[in-house]
C-alpha cells in the first residue's frame, strides 16, 4: 500500500481539535453566553485553520494516495487500529465539513434558537463537527463505525431539544432509522472482517484496515459478497437516503433547528454516499455489480419520487427536504453506474448538494425568522420587500436546478451522462433507461424550484405582512401584533458572512468545476480499479 | 456409626493455600467485624459501619491484586475443587469493586431510610462473599453452597423496607422463585453425580465426553442445571421474578441484584458449560440460543411499555441479559469458544459499570424528583445539567453507541458469534442487530424526557448529591468512558482470561 506518511498529525488535530473547544466550554458558567459563543466560533476557526493548512500541504500531484497517513494501534485484540489518512475522495468532504462547522456558528451568533441555551447547542455543534471529519479521515472500519455513530447522539439532541413542533417525533424517528442501518452495517463489517480473514494469504496480518481489505475483498465468494453488501447497503442507504429509506428526512428536516438543517444537509446526508464509495463498493466489487441496477433503479425512483414529493409540498423547508431525496437520487445513480465518471459526478454533486441545500436551508431559516412561517401560500413578493434576501433565494434555486455555470450542474449532468455507458458488464439498456428517467427528473426539479421561487418572491406581498415597509403591522389580530412588521429586514451582517462563502464557492465550482474533479479522479480511479475502469 | 467410618479412613487436613482464599478470608472477618462494631455503637454513628464496609471491600481488593501479579498463574486447591486462575481474579476483582459501588450508592440511602444499617451491610458483605467463592468453585457442591451464600442475604436484603408493601413482594417472590430454582437445579447435580459419579466438574466433563452417545438423563441434568443459572440470571422465561423484586427492593439493592448477583449467575453458568459440559454442545447450545433470543426480544418489548424506571431498567437489564448470553449460544462451535468467553467477561464488567452508575444517577435524580415514574424526570437536564449528562452517558452507552463502553461490549459479543460463522451464528448476530435498535426506544425516551420536557412542577432547585453518590458516579463513568473510547483497557481483561480445565488444557 503507497502512502504519505509526512506530518501525520494533522488530521488527528484537525478532528480533535473541537473537543478542546468542548472540554474549555464544560468550564464556563452557562450564563456567559457570550463568551460561550466566542470560544465555540473562535475553535471552529482554529480548526478550519487547520483544515487550510492540510489543504495547502495536500500533494495534489499524488491525489490518488493517502496522505498525513497515520496508524496507531488502537483496539489489538481485535485487529482494529487508529488508521486515518486522506485522498482526493475525502478531501473535498473533510473540509467542507470545517467550512460548513465555522458558518453555522457565524449564523448562530444572533440565531440561537428557542429554548436558547447556547452553551450546550454549540457544544454539540462541536461534537458533531469531530464525528463528521472523523468518519472522512478513518481508514479502519471499526474507527469509521464509531466516528458514524458519534454524529447520531448531537443531532438527535439538536432536533429534539431545538427543533419545532413535533421535534421529539423527529428526532426519534431520525434515530431509530439511522440506528437500525448502522446496526446491520456493523453485523456486516464484522462478516467481512472474518470472511476476508480466511482468504488471506499467507504472512498478512488481519486488521480492519480499509486499503488492506479492498485489497483482498475481491478474493470472497459471490454469494458472501452479496450478503455482506446487502447488511452496508441498508446502512449507508438509510442515511443517504435512499428510497424507500428515505421518510425519516423530511421530519428531521423540517423540524430540526436552522443550523441541524444545514450540517444535515451539507455533510450527514454525504455520510452515507461517502460509505458506499470509500467502504462498499472498493472493497466487494462482486457484489457491487449485482446490486448497481438495484442501487440505480431505487435511485432514479428517489429522483422522480423526490420530485413529485416536492410538487406536493406547502411548506418551504419541507419542499428543500424532498428535493434532497431527488438530489441524493442523482449521486446514488452516479455512483451505481461503477464508472469513473459516475463516482466523479456523484463526489462532485455531494459537495455541490451541500453548499446549495445548505444555503436553502440557510434561506428558510431566515424566512422563518421574519414571517414566523414557512407555508408558501402565505409567503409572497419577496423580491419586494426584501430583495436581497428574495435574489439569494432565486440565485440558489437555478443552482439547486442545475444551471449550467453554476456548481449543481456538474453534479447531475455527468452523473445522467454516465448512465448511458455503465462499467463493462452491467446491463447498458436497464442504464439508458435510468439516464432518460432521471433526465426527465431535471425537467421536475426545474419546475418545482421555479415554482417555489415565484409563490414565494414575485408578485405583491400578501396583506398580512405588507405593513412591514412601515414599521408596524396593520391590526390583522390574529398575527402576533404590532411588532410583526419589523422583523421583515433584509439580510443582515451575521447572514452576509455565513452565507458569502457558500454563494462564492457555488459560483467558483460551477465556472471551474476542474477545481475539484482534478482533486477526485485520481483517487476515484484507484476505487475502482476492480472495475478495470 | 461415624467414628467408625472416621476410624477407616483417617482424616488428613489438606494443605491449605492462605494466599489463595486471603480475599475470602478477609471478608469473612469483615463480616464479623461489622457485626460487633454494631453491636457496640450507639445510633448515631451507624454510618461506621458502612465505611467500615466499604473498607472490607476493598481490603479483600488487595489479595486479588497481590494475586493477580504474582508468578504463579494457576493456583488449585482442594483437589480441583477451588480454583484461583485469572478467570476467577477477575471476576472476583468485579465482585468486589462492584460490592464497594453499592456500598457507597447505599450510604445515604439507607441511613435517611432509617433502615437496620449493621444489618444491611453485614448482608451485603455476606451476599459479595458468596460471589467471590464463585468465581473460584469447580466442584458442583461449592457451586451449590455459593449460590446459597450469595443468594439467601439478597433475599432479605430485597425486603428490606419491611413496612412496605411491594418491597415484602419482592421479597417473598424473589425467595420462593430462588427456591424453587435451586430445587430444580440440585435436582439436575443429583443426576450428574448419578451419570458420572463425581461432583468435580473437570471429571464431569471428561465422564460426560467418554459416554460419547448422551441418554435422556445427561441431556436432562444438564438442562436443569442450567434452567437454575437462568433464573438467577433472569433469562426469559424465567425471569418473571426481575421487575416485581427489582421495583420492590431499595434502588441500591436493585442496582446490586441486577449487576453483581447476575454476573454471579452468568460466572457458574460458563464454569459449568466451559468446565463440565464442554462436549455436551449438542443438548446447551440449542437451548441457550433460543433462550438469548427470546431473551432480549422479550426484555426489550416489555421494557418498551414500562413507565416507571426502575421497572424500566429490570426489563432493560433482562435484556442485556440475552445479550450477554447471545455468544454462549455458540461457544461450542468452531473457533468461536475463546472469543465468546472473552465476550462475556468484556460484556460484564462494562455493564457492572453503566448499569451501576445508571443506577446511581436515578438514586441522585430521585432525590429530587421523589418519584420513580419516567415522566416525573422531565427536564432534568434544565435545573441539574449535570446529572442529565450522566444519565445520558449512562443510557447512550447501555444502548451500545460508541464512543461509550457499551459498544466494545456489544461489538465483542457480534463479533464472538460471527467468529462461528454458521447459519445460526448469522441469525442470532441478525436478532441482536434488531434488538439493539429497538432498546434504544426505551433508552431514548429517557434521555427526550431529560432533555426535552419541561419539568413536571415548574422549576425545581436540584437536592445536592451527597458525596458518597457523587464518588460511586465518578467511578462508574470513568469506567464507561475509559472502556469505550480505549477498549484495549479492557479487552486485555478479556484476552488474558483462560478458564482453567476449559480448552482442553
Amino acid at each position: 500500500m503507497d502512502v504519505l506518511r509526512d506530518q501525520n498529525w494533522v488530521l488527528s488535530v484537525g478532528t480533535f481539535l473541537p473537543l478542546v473547544g468542548v472540554i474549555v466550554m464544560l468550564f464556563i458558567p452557562k450564563a456567559e453566553e457570550e463568551l460561550h459563543k466566542l470560544v465555540a466560533l473562535v475553535t471552529a476557526l482554529a480548526t478550519l485553520g487547520v483544515g487550510v493548512y492540510t489543504l495547502t500541504q495536500f500533494d495534489f500531484g499524488q491525489a490518488d494516495k493517502l496522505q498525513f497517513f497515520a496508524n496507531a494501534e488502537w483496539i489489538k485484540v481485535i485487529s482494529s487500529n487508529y488508521t486515518i489518512g486522506l485522498d482526493g475522495m475525502s478531501l473535498p468532504l473533510y473540509f467542507l465539513s470545517m467550512v460548513v462547522t465555522v458558518l453555522v456558528m457565524i449564523y448562530s451568533w444572533n440565531h440561537i434558537p428557542s429554548p436558547g441555551n447556547p452553551k450546550s447547542f454549540l457544544i454539540l455543534m462541536l461534537i458533531l463537527q469531530t464525528g463528521m471529519a472523523g468518519t472522512f479521515i478513518a481508514q479502519d472500519l471499526i474507527l469509521f463505525f464509531v466516528f458514524f455513530e458519534v454524529v447520531l447522539l448531537p443531532m438527535y439532541f439538536m432536533i429534539g431539544v431545538w427543533g419545532g413542533e413535533q421535534r421529539q417525533y423527529a428526532s426519534l424517528k431520525f434515530f431509530l432509522y439511522t440506528m437500525f442501518g448502522s446496526a446491520l452495517m456493523l453485523v456486516a463489517f464484522i462478516a467481512l472482517f472474518f470472511k476476508v480473514r480466511g482468504a488471506l494469504p499467507a504472512g498478512v496480518e488481519p486488521s480492519f484496515s480499509i486499503p488492506q481489505l479492498a485489497e483482498y475483498g475481491g478474493l470472497l465468494g459471490r454469494s458472501a459478497q452479496i450478503w455482506i453488501f446487502g447488511g452496508m447497503f441498508v446502512g449507508f442507504a438509510v442515511k443517504v437516503p435512499m428510497f424507500p429509506f428515505h421518510t425519516w428526512l423530511p421530519d428531521a428536516h423540517t423540524q430540526a433547528p436552522t443550523q441541524g438543517s444545514v450540517i444535515l444537509a451539507a455533510i450527514l446526508l454525504k455520510l452515507g454516499t461517502y460509505g458506499f464509495v470509500r467502504i462498499a463498493i472498493p472493497i466487494l466489487p462482486e457484489a457491487a455489480k449485482e446490486w448497481a441496477p438495484w442501487i440505480g433503479l431505487l435511485a432514479v425512483i428517489g429522483i422522480i419520487y423526490g420530485a413529485l414529493g416536492c410538487l406536493a409540498q406547502t411548506d418551504m423547508k419541507r419542499l428543500i427536504a424532498f428535493s434532497s431525496v431527488a438530489h441524493m437520487g442523482f449521486v446514488m445513480l452516479g455512483i451505481s453506474t461503477l464508472t469513473p465518471m459516475g463516482f466523479n459526478a456523484a463526489i462532485f454533486g455531494m459537495v455541490a448538494h451541500g453548499l446549495i441545500t445548505g444555503m436553502l436551508f440557510f434561506l428558510a431559516g431566515s424566512v422563518k425568522d421574519r414571517y414566523h412561517t414557512l407555508e408558501i401560500a402565505r409567503l409572497g413578493g419577496m423580491l419586494k420587500q426584501m430583495p436581497k434576501l428574495g435574489w439569494i433565494l432565486g440565485f440558489c434555486a437555478m443552482a439547486s436546478l442545475g444551471l449550467p455555470g453554476l456548481a449543481g450542474f456538474w453534479g447531475e449532468f455527468p452523473a445522467i451522462l454516465s448512465a448511458y455507458s455503465p462499467a463493462i458488464g452491467l446491463p447498458e439498456e436497464t442504464f439508458r433507461t435510468f439516464m432518460v428517467i432521471a433526465a426527465l427528473g431535471t425537467v421536475f426539479a426545474a419546475a418545482y424550484l421555479l415554482w417555489l421561487f415565484q409563490r414565494t418572491a414575485f408578485g405583491e406581498p400578501k396583506a398580512e405582512f405588507a405593513g412591514g415597509d412601515h414599521g408596524h403591522g396593520h391590526g390583522h389580530g390574529s398575527h402576533e401584533d404590532d411588532d410583526h412588521g419589523s422583523d421583515l429586514h433584509d439580510v443582515n451582517i451575521f447572514e452576509w458572512i455565513a452565507w458569502t462563502p457558500f454563494l462564492i464557492a457555488i459560483v467558483v465550482f460551477g465556472v471551474y468545476p476542474q477545481l475539484m474533479f482534478k482533486v477526485i479522479d485520481p483517487a476515484v480511479q484507484v476505487a475502482l480499479k476492480a472495475f478495470g475502469g | 456409626m461415624l467414628s467408625s467410618i472416621l476410624a477407616q479412613m483417617p482424616w488428613q487436613s489438606p494443605s491449605v493455600d492462605y494466599h489463595a482464599i486471603a480475599p475470602e478470608i478477609v471478608l469473612a472477618g469483615g463480616i464479623c467485624l461489622v457485626i460487633l462494631v454494631d453491636l457496640f455503637t450507639s445510633e448515631t454513628k451507624k454510618w461506621i459501619t458502612a465505611t467500615l464496609t466499604g473498607f472490607v471491600m476493598l481490603g479483600a481488593l488487595l489479595p486479588v491484586l497481590t494475586l493477580a501479579v504474582n508468578d504463579v498463574d494457576v493456583r488449585s486447591l482442594f483437589d480441583g475443587r477451588y480454583v484461583v486462575d485469572e478467570f476467577a481474579l477477575t471476576l472476583k476483582a468485579l465482585f468486589l469493586v462492584a460490592g464497594y459501588v453499592v456500598v457507597l450508592m447505599s450510604q445515604n440511602h439507607v441511613e435517611e431510610g432509617d433502615y437496620y444499617q449493621g444489618e444491611y451491610f453485614t448482608l451485603l458483605l455476606t451476599s459479595v462473599t458468596g460471589m467471590v467463592m464463585m468465581a473460584s468453585s469447580r466442584d458442583l457442591v461449592s457451586i451449590f453452597v455459593a449460590l446459597e451464600f450469595l443468594s439467601i442475604p439478597a433475599y432479605m436484603l430485597a425486603a428490606w423496607r419491611k413496612r412496605d408493601r411491594k418491597s415484602n413482594e419482592a421479597g417473598v417472590k424473589y425467595y420462593l422463585l430462588g427456591v424453587f430454582a435451586s430445587a430444580v437445579m440440585l435436582y439436575g447435580m443429583s443426576l450428574l453425580y448419578g451419570v458420572t459419579g463425581s461432583t468435580l466438574l473437570s471429571e464431569i466433563g471428561s465422564q460426560l465426553t467418554v459416554e460419547g452417545q448422551f441418554g435422556g438423563v445427561e441431556a436432562l441434568a444438564i438442562t436443569f442445571v442450567i434452567i437454575g443459572f437462568a433464573f438467577k440470571v433472569s433469562a426469559v422465561p424465567f425471569h418473571s421474578w426481575a421487575p416485581d423484586t427489582y421495583e420492590g427492593a431499595p434502588t441500591p439493592v436493585t442496582a446490586f441484584l441486577s449487576v453483581a448477583s447476575k454476573a454471579a449467575g452468568f460466572v457458574a453458568l460458563v464454569t459449568l458449560i466451559y468446565v463440565g459440559f464442554p462436549q455436551a454442545q449438542d443438548v446447551w447450545q440449542p437451548f441457550i440460543w433460543v433462550m438469548a433470543a427470546i431473551t432480549m426480544t422479550f426484555g426489550n418489548l416489555l421494557a418498551l411499555r414500562q413507565t416507571n424506571i426502575v421497572r424500566m431498567l429490570a426489563y432493560s437489564s433482562i435484556s442485556q441479559g440475552g445479550f450477554i448470553l447471545m455468544p454462549l449460544a455458540v461457544a461450542g462451535t468452531g473457533d468461536a469458544a475463546g472469543p465468546a468467553l472473552q465476550s462475556v467477561i468484556v460484556y460484564l464488567l462494562v455493564y457492572a459499570a453503566m448499569n451501576l452508575g445508571m443506577f446511581a444517577v436515578v438514586i441522585a435524580a430521585s432525590r429530587t424528583t421523589r418519584s420513580g415514574e419516567i415522566s416525573s424526570f422531565g427536564g432534568l437536564f434544565s435545573y441539574a445539567p449535570g446529572l442529565g449528562v450522566l444519565m445520558t452517558i449512562f443510557l447512550a452507552s447501555l444502548a451500545g453507541i460508541p464512543p461509550l463502553g457499551g459498544w466494545i461490549a456489544k461489538f465483542s459479543a457480534f463479533r464472538a458469534v460471527l467468529e462461528a460463522g454458521n447459519g445460526w451464528a448469522y441469525a442470532i448476530a441478525v436478532i441482536g442487530a434488531v434488538n439493539s435498535v429497538v432498546a434504544f426506544g426505551y433508552y431514548g425516551s429517557i434521555m427526550r424526557e431529560i432533555w426535552m420536557k419541561p419539568a413536571p412542577n415548574g422549576e425545581t432547585t436540584a437536592v445536592r448529591t451527597p458525596s458518597s453518590l457523587v464518588a460511586a458516579l465518578t467511578i462508574t463513568v470513568a469506567g464507561t468512558l475509559v472502556f469505550g473510547i480505549l477498549p484495549g483497557t479492557i479487552m486485555r481483561f478479556g484476552d488474558l482470561v483462560d478458564l482453567t480445565g476449559a480448552f482442553g488444557g
